[in-house]
């Protein structure tokens, strides 16, 4: 900076100086620490995709693109997207109304049950009706054949991808729409009825219009899922060369051992992804400007319940059936197979045996040596991005400085990069190209993880911090705390459940995830997803099914815990 | 006790220049209150004066140190300033009993266990809360909770305590009570006070000087609170600090009219008031009177009970003016029904170029 001195007519180079404060401190670190997990990642893809020995080059961009199979699999990603999203959209609100509005009986139980695919891991529930509806050997599709003659369905297809990704998304919008529909003022309903309006004109024209901004919040939640998911399109997809844009990038890898035109390629392609999603935000951001609706209501106030009359009796059957064919068909044929002494087995009793359990628990070392890769995985990376979340969000939320904007920026990225995407920027960044090789070891998927669940830690303790006011804070600079001593005697105590909430937040994903290790994972470093997946591949249904059960198990009762401690908090 | 000075301080949020040039001194041990209608700034120089807020330009002394300085670039943090702060909205920490949140800055002055523990003590017997040591905020009224608030700010200094709006939160009758109270303390203590609020009841009560500032942020008149409750320096001043009512005037021929109307103004007016274009005459409710005859005619529009006084919405000429009569005088003279047309008697008068708008 050129400051011309007027008193001497000469000109003096100042720099701005850099205090040590503990603003300027959290700033620096939160910067280096997102940049190396994050910005770096993506530009190594960017640059590789554009740019051959530091020249611009988009020609294999281009070819790339415009391969046959490329567009088919961009078309199909497009596809099932859309399909999924719409459906999923009509499931969700339609289910949401139902528990959030009318009178059907055991609300409570079906809320509870309508959220559990939230936490399921999606191509641990593909496997699952794979069970079921495989051509040949599907227990429901035999059936069909030994009644009938032929299979009824053959999950191996886009739509039985579509299929399944609807079940295991619709609650995104289930899970919008009945929160707006419990916040929402009654007396907006109330006054329409006082005037005369029908049932279902005060659904049409009152409730519908008003949750409008959940069901577009929902829907494109569900819509940006579906473009980036992988473990679907991949378990069902393969077998028969269907392949989305995920799907293609991860074979397109695969195929070519690791070699580093593949790796180009795969480049390409994630670009191409990442514009489509990127497209599909700003779509979003539209959209939700359209209707900001101020309906939160203060006072707690029941609302009217729609009375079902004549419809009660077939909607609930409707559910019920919805249910157990979505939460508890699944689960029971997992941890049904799981028990089999051998696949295409009837399941009855004396077909079962604990053996498989046994096996991948105790005695084969991949299977364990997963698990506990899982474990560690998962608990480190949710401490550090508790830690560093905590940090950024502070910066954000609490500190006067230039160049928070940049920061938040680094910090949201992730969440619209796919987890494909950020893997193959892990494997450019840390393959040796600054001089440090971590590929095939533990710690390039730790920084994966790192850098994809960030916006997860940070969004969640921004919520935190934004309910500890200021003052309290400068209340305890006045009484003589230090900067410093302010965040650890008052900070940190009233943000210190939050921060649990945001281990468990970044803890169960990562126990649960698939693609971004399944890029990664060297020979000793397979987690319980990669495990999983490989097994099935291999044709070892049964253990594969098996390690599925322990993985579930371990999620569910995760999200008890978590329920747990956050219902504590909300009696407090 | 310390005497605080600002000198022609500025300070500015992004683009926005909330206070300009703005210079104020307190004296030692005075308990001083920067009044003024919400938002003008006056929050702003408290957290300067705090060290909350960088200045962009000015300097402030506590104690004759320098603590905050643009052109030296010095600004001393708050937990050295040695100062007590209570806030709008008490920031007394929820996560530590009424105990803690007074021990805390014993504990970040090193202030010896025993000792300590002994005035921590003595201050809550002095707000009369000995009986809530262990209780938690959320366990605490909203007057409770500014008593913590209030006695957390004066183990932390003995120099100078500064209170933001802290009765804005409360009712009526715990309001004029804590008011005392402060009075009180601050005796007591012999500590330099710098209050800010926007109630003009508050200012009166408590303070020994006042300074009224306008929503431009900049002072219109300091005095004590007699001093500034009898002679407004101007029509915004008068404004504020109570009821009021503006006629406006006019020079016809040599002689003063009430404009628009054919009475002759009765007073006289002071010769250097005349000057000026536009005359106001300013005259609070209390102090005007009706009666059966008079020069000056109104008509009486609505009669209002409010309990121990009676008001009077009445139309002299064009303007339309609030009187008010204590009800028990009211009892002893006539009553007056809407419709009347009686007599009109103004005393305390003041005149200004303007009707206090800003």
């Amino acid at each position: 900076m050129f400051f011309p001195n007027r008193k001497n007519n000469q000109g003096v180079i100042k720099f701005p100086k850099f205090e040590f404060t503990i603003g300027n401190l959290l700033f620096t670190f939160s910067i280096i620490i997102l940049v190396i997990t994050i910005a770096l990642p993506m530009i190594m893809i960017i640059y590789n995709t554009f740019f051959y020995k530091l020249t611009f080059n988009w020609r294999m961009f281009g070819n790339v693109i415009f391969q046959k199979e490329n567009i088919g699999a961009m078309v199909n990603t497009i596809k099932v997207s859309l399909f999924v999203t719409v459906f999923g959209t009509i499931i969700g609100l339609f289910f949401a109304w139902l528990v959030g509005r009318s009178d059907i009986p055991l609300k409570g139980i079906m809320k509870n049950l309508f959220t559990i695919p939230y936490m399921f891991p999606p191509f641990i529930g593909a496997m699952a009706w794979q069970l079921l509806l495989l051509p040949r050997s599907g227990y429901i599709n035999k059936f069909f054949v030994s009644m009938f003659g032929h299979p009824i369905f053959n999950i191996n297809s886009l739509a039985g991808i579509v299929f399944v990704e609807i079940c295991y998304y619709f609650p995104f919008v289930f899970i919008q729409v009945s929160s707006a529909l419990e916040r929402m003022d009654p007396t907006l309903e109330e006054s329409a009825r006082i005037a005369g309006a029908k049932q279902m004109t005060v659904i049409r024209k009152i409730t519908l219009p008003l949750v409008v901004p959940a069901i577009a919040s929902g829907a494109m939640l569900i819509l940006i899922s579906s473009l980036s998911h992988f473990g679907v399109p991949a378990i069902l997809g393969f077998s028969n060369n269907i392949f989305t844009l995920p799907t293609k990038i991860y074979e397109v890898i695969y195929k070519s051992a690791g070699s580093f035109e593949g790796i180009r390629q795969g480049t390409a392609l994630s670009v191409l992804l990442v514009i489509v999603v990127v497209a599909a935000l700003a779509l979003q951001r539209r959209v939700l400007k359209f209707g900001h609706y101020e309906i939160i209501k203060g006072k707690s106030m029941r609302p009217m319940s729609i009375k079902l009359r004549g419809m009660k009796a077939p909607l609930l059957i409707i559910c019920i059936l919805f249910l157990f064919l979505v939460v508890v068909l699944p689960l029971f044929i997992i941890f049904g197979v799981g028990c089999l002494k051998a696949w295409g087995l009837p399941l009855v009793l004396k077909n079962m045996t604990l053996n498989s359990f046994k096996y991948v628990l105790f005695a084969s070392q991949m299977a364990r040596d997963s698990i506990r890769n899982s474990f560690i995985l998962s608990i480190s990376a949710a401490t550090i991005n508790m830690l560093v979340g905590t940090m950024v969000a502070y910066v954000i939320v609490k500190v006067k400085i230039k160049g928070k904007g940049l920061l938040e920026l680094l910090a949201v990225l992730p969440y619209s990069v796919p987890g494909i995407v950020l893997a193959i920027g892990v494997i450019l960044m840390w393959s040796g190209a600054f001089k440090i090789n971590l590929y095939n070891t533990i710690w390039i998927i730790l920084f994966a993880y790192i850098g994809r669940y960030m916006t997860f830690s940070m969004k969640s303790a921004a919520a935190s911090l934004g309910q500890v006011h200021n003052s309290l804070e400068e209340a305890s600079r006045s009484c003589g705390a230090t900067h410093l001593e302010s965040l650890i005697d008052i900070t940190l105590p009233l943000i210190r459940p939050g921060m649990v909430a945001s281990f468990f937040l970044v803890f169960l994903p990562a126990m649960r995830e698939l693609t971004t290790s399944l890029l990664l994972y060297g020979p000793f470093t397979r987690t319980m997803g990669v495990a999983i997946y490989t097994i099935h591949e291999e044709g070892n249904t049964v253990q594969a099914t098996a390690l599925a059960s322990v993985a579930i198990t371990i999620i569910i009762m995760g999200n008890l815990i978590l329920r747990y401690i956050t219902r504590e908090r909300r009696r407090n | 006790m310390a005497e605080v000075k600002l000198q022609n301080i500025s300070v500015r949020y992004d683009k926005v220049t909330v206070v300009e040039n703005f210079s104020l001194t307190v004296k030692d041990g005075e308990c001083f209150t920067i009044l003024g209608p919400s938002p003008c700034g006056k929050t702003t120089v408290l957290r300067a004066i705090c060290g909350f807020e960088k200045l962009a330009d000015g300097e402030i002394f506590i104690d004759n140190k320098l603590v905050s300085s643009k052109r030296k670039k010095l600004q001393i943090a708050p937990e050295k300033r040695n100062i007590g702060v209570v806030f709008q909205d008490y920031a007394v920490w929820p996560h530590k009993t009424a105990f803690e949140n007074i021990y805390y800055p014993l504990k970040k002055k090193k202030v010896e266990k025993k000792e300590a523990i002994k005035s921590t003590n003595n201050v809550l017997e002095q707000m009369k809360m000995a009986n809530y040591t262990n209780r938690f905020p959320s366990q605490l009224s909203g007057g409770q909770q500014q008593r913590i608030a209030l006695a957390r700010a004066l183990v932390s200094t003995n120099k100078l305590m500064l209170l933001d709006e802290p009765l804005c939160n409360l009712d009526a009758n715990l309001r004029e009570e804590m008011r005392f109270e402060i009075k009180e303390l601050q005796r007591k203590n012999a500590i330099t006070i710098i209050y800010v609020t926007h109630d003009q009841d508050d200012a009166l009560v408590v303070s020994d000087r006042i300074a009224v500032m306008d929503n431009k942020g900049k002072i219109r008149q300091v005095g004590k609170p007699e001093e500034i409750y009898q002679n407004p320096i101007d029509s915004f001043v008068y404004k504020f600090l109570g009821l009021s009512n503006f006629i406006e005037l006019e020079k016809k021929s040599g002689k003063i009219y009430i404009k628009n109307t054919k009475y002759v103004f009765p007073h006289n007016i002071p010769n250097n008031i005349q000057e000026e274009e536009k005359l106001f005459l300013a005259c609070r409710p209390l102090n005007i009177k009706l009666c059966k005859t008079g020069e000056l005619k109104c008509t009486v529009k609505r009669v209002i009970y409010l309990g121990n006084i009676f008001e009077y919405r009445v139309m002299l000429g064009e303007n339309e003016l609030r009187v008010q009569q204590d009800a028990y005088d009211a009892t002893l003279s006539i009553g007056y029904q809407e419709g009347d047309i009686c007599g009109i008697e103004f005393n305390e008068l003041r005149y200004y170029n303007d009707v206090g708008e800003v």
